[in-house]
């Protein structure tokens, strides 16, 4: 009875540390926003303050991406259609930031909605740096 | 066997009013029957349509805008009702021959939908066309639209639960 107690909670716990570690594909989308940006590592807290920044330049419908995502990634968002959003952070959907074509066209899309201009590399490994933190 | 499943459907229905919060009944919106009785408007039934134009809102029916409005709205996508909901240029096109070939008046159909409607009116919105207004005109208080479960007049799902299988309640 009690060894496979033991054995069960050791693949629980295994299996868990696999869940929460860096996707592989994640890891390469960061490496390469690092490549581009020329930088060895990126900040949670400057992705934090992006995130809930309010920024000019947009569209005047979406000033922030707390605008649909809320301020809390843990929770869903909605759109302003009205439409739930999955939430942004990796611990609360671990499926964020592991296909490289959409993480890109929604970059592409909501950057330039929100800051009226692409995100750069920096920009963007500082978001994921924070979303993959919480 | 017909009157249990039916009878199940009904349970099915109930329950499901009583445990969303945005059920249809608190906003007086088309009953859970609705699915038996109500308008049935054929929902978009294009794989690469359903994909690109569901992530903001439910995919909107074909049949609900003129082709020229289709048109319109596929070539702004990168301004769209204040966002930039941009494609690639292929899956545009390919988005804009599925909108325009079961538009409201594809092969010259004279469809409701149209009514009201000049030849030279584009609207961008089906809800703010003449059909629409009609279709909610005296049966939904102006506020329900403002609620902030709904939010929009374009989160046609907040009151219209099956509206993604093409189901829009009764008279
Ligand atoms: C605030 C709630 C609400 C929203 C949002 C809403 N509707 Fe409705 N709709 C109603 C109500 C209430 C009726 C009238 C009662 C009925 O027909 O069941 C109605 C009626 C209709 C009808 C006529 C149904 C019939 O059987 O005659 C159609 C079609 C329709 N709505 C389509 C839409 C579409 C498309 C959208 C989104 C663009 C939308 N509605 C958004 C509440 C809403
Ligand atoms: C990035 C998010 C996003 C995407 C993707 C998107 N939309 Fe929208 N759409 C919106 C928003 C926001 C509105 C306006 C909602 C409002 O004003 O309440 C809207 C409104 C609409 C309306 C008018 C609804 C009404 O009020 O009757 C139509 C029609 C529409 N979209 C079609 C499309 C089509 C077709 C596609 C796919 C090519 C698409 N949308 C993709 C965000 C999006």
């Amino acid at each position: 009875m009690r060894l496979p107690t033991i054995l069960l909670a050791v693949t629980l716990v295994a299996t868990a540390g696999l869940a929460l570690a860096a996707s592989p594909v994640r890891q390469a989308i960061l490496d390469g926003y690092a490549k581009e940006a020329g930088v060895a590592a990126f900040s949670a807290e400057r992705g934090k303050a992006f995130f809930e920044a309010s920024h000019a330049g947009g569209k005047p419908e979406t000033p922030s991406c707390t605008t649909c995502h809320g301020m809390d990634p843990r929770m869903p968002g909605r759109t302003r259609a009205g439409k739930a959003i999955e939430p942004m952070a990796v611990s609360a959907n671990p499926k964020r930031f592991t296909d490289s074509a959409f993480v890109e066209k929604w970059f592409k899309r909501n950057c330039d909605s929100v800051l009226g201009r692409p995100c750069s590399a920096a920009e963007k490994g500082d978001l994921i740096a924070y979303l993959s933190s919480l | 066997m017909p009157s249990s499943r039916n009878r199940a459907r009904l349970l099915a229905a109930a329950l499901a009013v009583s445990v969303s919060a945005l059920a249809i009944g608190l906003l007086a919106g088309p009953r859970a029957e609705a699915e038996e009785e109500g308008m049935s408007i054929p929902p978009v039934a294009d794989a690469t349509v359903q994909a690109e134009c569901s992530a903001c809102h439910m995919a909107f029916p074909a049949a609900l805008l003129p082709a020229r409005s289709w048109r319109a709205l596929m070539a702004g996508l990168d301004d769209h009702f204040g966002e930039n909901a941009g494609l690639d240029p292929a899956t545009t096109a390919k988005i804009t021959d599925y909108l325009v070939a079961n538009a409201a008046d594809a092969g010259g159909h004279r469809s409701p939908v149209l009514r009201g409607l000049g030849p030279d009116d584009v609207p961008l919105r089906i809800s703010e066309t003449p059909w629409w207004e009609r279709q909610h005109r005296g049966e939904v208080s102006p506020s329900a639209f403002k609620d902030p479960r709904v939010g929009s007049k374009a989160n046609c799902v907040a009151c219209h639960r099956d509206a993604a299988r093409g189901f829009f309640g009764d008279d």
